[in-house]
């Protein structure tokens, strides 16, 4: 079966942008192929900073020819009717239709068959639209034909369009089409630089291969490979071991077609300044990566550069140039570092004061005095000095207003610790000052310096409580503030702390040192709904089923989120075990019967029942399990066991089973029968000493 | 190339780099201006780019443009950082379709060889809220250092460009650094003379440097500032009113001048910000407040006739 080969050719793609463009060119392409019934063998799809190309192999030549019927009037419908109907279908006339009986009547049918069309037709058809409605995160116009109304928007100034179509055996065609006056074709080009001239290119395998020899790697994975073999290889060689960096390396593979890796270094002495910093210069302004010595593991006086051409004086011109440029912002970090250090962290603080944090909930300096309130509450809950944490939530933040987070905001905290480490601070405060922005993802480590969690966990807690007295709480994808990770981070602070901090209280404590007024009410408990919303995320990630969580919620007034997650860890656990499965569904059978007769009589069957009326073994030996139970679940809940809690429960199952087996519910005497609800009601009591049954799905 | 005189080519002297880039574009058909005589932040501001980019008339033009930021003032004691220097500023609207090409030509008339230079195209989308235009392009980097910035203007003054014009812009002093390989911009040799006759670029600008950001920074008169920025919003807004043929909207006979003041407007705020006396919240209704004239003066523009009304 025939294969396609697409190219788009333009100028350069945002190295960002160009893994996701080459995904949707795949995804749309094969997406409308097989909803017009063509379904293709394979696709892979690539990107260059100046091309976005696509394979399909396998397609069909042809469509399939496709038969439907349609249901025209009955026999005898008015003439408008007939006449509508033919002309919908294209029947001549009625004498070509088919007649079908059913209870309604006789009707008329029409058998429309479409003959499949070409496979190059369609791509002629359907390879446009989809260029013109390419999702580019931003897109532009260029040219002459800007100036028209409906010119094409891509990503930059498209040039050509490759799209071929055929056997492997035979002379493919071009797929023929225009958008905005490029006409498709089989030109492309080489390298910018190494090789611009016209190649003329037929399928893919021929394509990919004339597009190596001239110079253009097309793809992006072996882009990848060759520049972090020779970038290991070149840092070896000279006896170091390469920094790797994931991003930067996925960023430089989009910024050259022909990678070259070279080495530059720069002056021992600007290896003074810290490292993050050094690789944060190197990296974010000039691409490059670092290097360190594998013995210490500091990083040494060179960096890797990745040139996109093979230069003819083999690389010492591009070399010179890129060492110049790091040199001078190397300079730069080196006398900003410099520079920072001249000025104590408290006394960058009252400028703190002219700095707005949001404008409805007041200065930086503001938070700041909030963040040191809040902690000095917390501190006792979770272990720390008063004194130290009060010391790190003043200087916490005190770094953004430095030189060095002014120019690299990705190592904010990092140099707040060296500075306070420099200005003799105390471990725990200088640590602090890093730690308490963590966690700040699913990933990321969790402090456990009892000062960090302190600061950290009163940091987050105001970001909550500010942003939600405003109303400014997350909705949907939208999410400005960070809200869902802070609340995540400390859920995680506090979970892996092992920490027994009530946070209805906390959020009321971040909520009243609030400038703006807040519902001192509804907020709180407002603000522990979103917390159980989050725990149910992270516990599902961690493979805990959300209903558990619900069921635990449900039994209210549950704002220690610990025992909240040790709770669901008994349950789930309980809940696996042959007991735990039959009293679920007795206490849910249970449940079922009581709602029905609920409703049936508009009343509960709330209160003890009277042991007089018991008749049955069954029934005495459930209610008397059921007395047992609930003491023992109840001291054992109380000792925060919940494995005892569920054992206790276990001791239920067999009187439950034995009471649905043997006892009628709902007997002829209407006061046996209410004992009996009331006997069933109070195995769902029961059972809410640890999680509200209803609420567990099956 | 090869003919000129050691002192003129680009490689040696920085009004010679100059020259060969304005002998370039002459050659590609631009009109070679001469820099607007008004103080502005960027080259971008000169009315043959802001102005001209709207309306559909075809209109390619290049020019030095002196460009003043006051907050870059650094005294002369920064290797490359400056209160005032020189952008190269190339228009061609509409953009033609092998304006990287040219570009590249252009590089290589001022001396950089793209056989052993590693140029690259990066991704930069530039804004300019003050003047409320937007386009996507790239920084061009020569060697791991950015040289020029190069865009396709998608809006100007709030207006769709329509046909699109693409910009470059030079960073004149930088390129000539690195073309001349020296470190620190007072170094450049100006004439590209040796010896006695040689002229620096320090002994140009060196003492302006410092004088200048003493003044940017320490004595430039705020108060009169911020009387200035009042008068010339107010001029603007009188002549964009004025303006209107017999007061209706259909033809505008005062764009030029109005936007003249939306020039000095820009430039004032600028000085009262490097002197530190606008604040946060402050800076930000100032910002908008240039914008609203940029945006006035463009609605007027594309009802003259450069501006293409009919």
């Amino acid at each position: 079966m025939p294969d396609l080969l697409l190219e788009l050719f333009s100028e350069e793609i945002p190295a960002r942008m160009q893994a996701k463009a080459a995904d949707d060119l795949r995804r749309m392409v094969t997406d409308k192929l097989v909803a017009e019934g063509l379904v293709y063998e394979g696709a892979k799809a690539f990107a260059t900073p100046r091309r976005l190309a696509l394979t399909v192999h396998g397609i069909p030549a042809r469509q399939p020819d496709l038969k439907t019927e349609r249901r025209g009037p009955k026999m005898g419908a008015p003439d408008a009717a007939v006449q509508g109907f033919l002309k919908a279908t294209g029947l001549k006339s009625l004498d070509e239709a088919k007649i079908q009986r059913d209870p309604k009547g006789d009707f008329y049918i029409a058998l429309i068959e479409k003959p499949g069309r070409d496979a190059i037709d369609v791509l002629a058809e359907i390879l446009p639209v989809i260029i013109r409605t390419f999702p580019w995160p931003k897109s532009m116009r260029w040219g002459a034909r800007s100036g028209k109304p409906g010119s094409l928007n891509w990503v930059r100034p498209l040039h050509a369009i490759t799209a071929t179509f055929g056997l492997e055996t035979e002379e493919p065609d071009v797929v023929k089409f225009s958008v905005d006056g490029v006409e498709s074709g089989q030109t492309t080009h080489g390298h910018r630089f190494l090789a611009p001239s016209a190649i003329n290119v037929r399928r893919f395998e021929d394509y990919e291969a004339k597009l190596l020899d001239a110079k253009v790697v097309l793809d992006p994975e072996r882009r990848k490979d060759s520049i972090l073999t020779d970038a290991k290889q070149l840092a070896f060689a000279q006896g170091f071991e390469l920094v790797e960096d994931q991003n930067l390396l996925d960023e430089v593979a989009g910024l050259v077609e022909w990678p070259v890796v070279l080495m530059g270094s720069f002056e021992q002495e600007f290896l003074t300044t810290p490292a993050e910093v050094i690789r944060a210069t190197i990296r974010n302004n000039q691409k490059c990566f670092v290097v360190r010595d594998p013995k210490t593991g500091k990083l040494a006086n060179k960096f890797i550069l990745v040139a996109n051409i093979e230069a003819t004086d083999g690389g010492a011109t591009i070399i010179a140039g890129n060492e110049r440029v790091i040199r001078a912002r190397l300079s730069d970090a080196k006398f900003f570092y410099e520079t920072d250090l001249k000025t104590k962290l408290q006394d960058r603080l009252p400028k703190f004061e002219q700095i707005v944090f949001h404008e409805k909930l007041g200065t930086q300096a503001a938070r700041i005095k909030r963040i040191e309130q809040l902690g000095a509450e917390i501190a006792p809950l979770v272990g720390a000095d008063v004194a130290k944490t009060k010391r790190a939530a003043q200087l916490a933040k005190a770094d953004l207003l430095t030189e060095v987070v002014g120019e690299f905001p990705e190592v904010q905290g990092l140099m707040g610790k060296y500075y306070a480490l420099a200005q003799g601070e105390d471990a725990s405060v200088a640590a602090a000052c890093e730690e308490h922005y963590k966690p700040q993802g699913p990933a990321d480590r969790v402090p456990t310096d009892p000062v960090s969690v302190a600061v950290a966990l009163a940091d987050k807690l105001d970001t909550l409580a500010g942003f939600w007295a405003i109303d400014e709480k997350p909705t949907g994808s939208k999410d400005p503030y960070a809200l869902r990770r802070a609340a995540l981070g400390v859920i995680r602070l506090i979970v892996e702390n092992t920490l027994r901090l009530p946070v209805l209280k906390a959020a009321q404590s971040a909520l009243a040192g609030l400038a703006v007024a807040a519902d001192a009410t509804k907020l709180p408990s407002d603000l522990l709904a979103f917390f159980a919303d989050r725990l149910k995320v992270q516990l599902r990630e961690q493979g805990a089923r959300h209903d558990l969580v619900d069921a635990v919620f449900a039994l209210g007034g549950q704002d220690d989120l610990l025992m909240i997650v040790r709770r669901v860890e008994a349950l789930g656990k309980f809940l696996d075990s042959d007991d735990g499965k039959n009293l679920l569904a007795g206490t849910k059978r249970a449940g079922n019967i009581l709602s029905i007769e609920e409703k049936k009589d508009k009343r509960t069957f709330d209160g003890a029942p009277d042991a007089a009326l018991y008749s049955l073994a069954e029934e005495k030996a459930l209610a008397k399990a059921i007395g047992e139970v609930k003491v023992e679940a109840s001291a054992a809940v109380a000792k925060e066991d919940f494995a005892a809690a569920m054992s206790a429960m276990a001791k239920l199952r067999p009187p439950v089973d034995a009471f649905f087996d043997k006892v009628r519910v709902n007997d002829d005497d209407a006061k046996v029968r209410e004992n009996r609800l009331k006997l069933l009601n109070e195995i769902r009591s029961a059972t809410r000493a640890v999680a509200d049954f209803s609420k567990i799905q099956d | 190339m090869d003919s000129l005189p050691a002192h003129m080519r680009p490689e040696r002297s920085f009004q010679g780099f100059i020259l060969a880039l304005q002998h370039f574009w002459a050659e590609q058909g631009c009109v070679i201006l001469q820099p607007y005589d008004m103080e502005m932040g960027a080259g971008t501001f000169h009315p043959a780019t802001t102005l001209r980019a709207l309306g559909p008339k075809p209109w390619n033009a290049a020019y030095v443009q002196p460009s003043r930021r006051p907050k870059d003032g650094r005294y002369g004691e920064n290797p490359n950082r400056m209160q005032h220097y020189y952008q190269f500023q190339v228009i061609m609207k509409p953009s033609p379709p092998n304006l990287q090409e040219l570009y590249l030509k252009s590089l290589a008339a001022i001396g950089i060889d793209s056989a052993v230079h590693d140029i690259r195209f990066v991704e930069d989308d530039w804004e300019s809220p003050t003047l409320g235009a937007w386009g996507l392009g790239w920084e061009c980097w020569c060697d791991g250092m950015e040289v020029s910035q190069f865009t396709y203007f998608q809006q100007v003054a709030g207006f769709e460009c329509a046909p699109v014009a693409g910009e470059l812009t030079y960073g004149l002093e930088r390129l000539a650094m690195y073309v001349q390989g020296v470190d620190r911009v007072y170094d450049l040799n100006f004439n590209g003379r040796d010896g006695e006759e040689k002229v620096t670029y320090g002994d140009v600008f060196l003492q302006a440097e410092q004088e200048y950001s003493r003044h940017n920074f320490e004595v430039a008169d705020t108060a009169m500032l911020f009387e200035q920025f009042k008068m010339a919003e107010e001029a603007c807004k009188k002549y964009l009113a004025a303006g209107w043929r017999e007061g209706n909207r259909k033809q505008h006979l005062l764009a030029l001048p109005a936007y003249d003041q939306c020039i000095k407007a820009s430039h004032v705020f600028n000085l009262l910000d490097a002197r530190g006396v606008i604040s946060v919240t402050e800076r930000q209704s100032y910002i908008l407040r240039v914008r609203e004239l940029a945006k006035a003066c463009g609605e007027a523009w594309v009802h003259t006739e450069a501006g293409g009304a009919a």
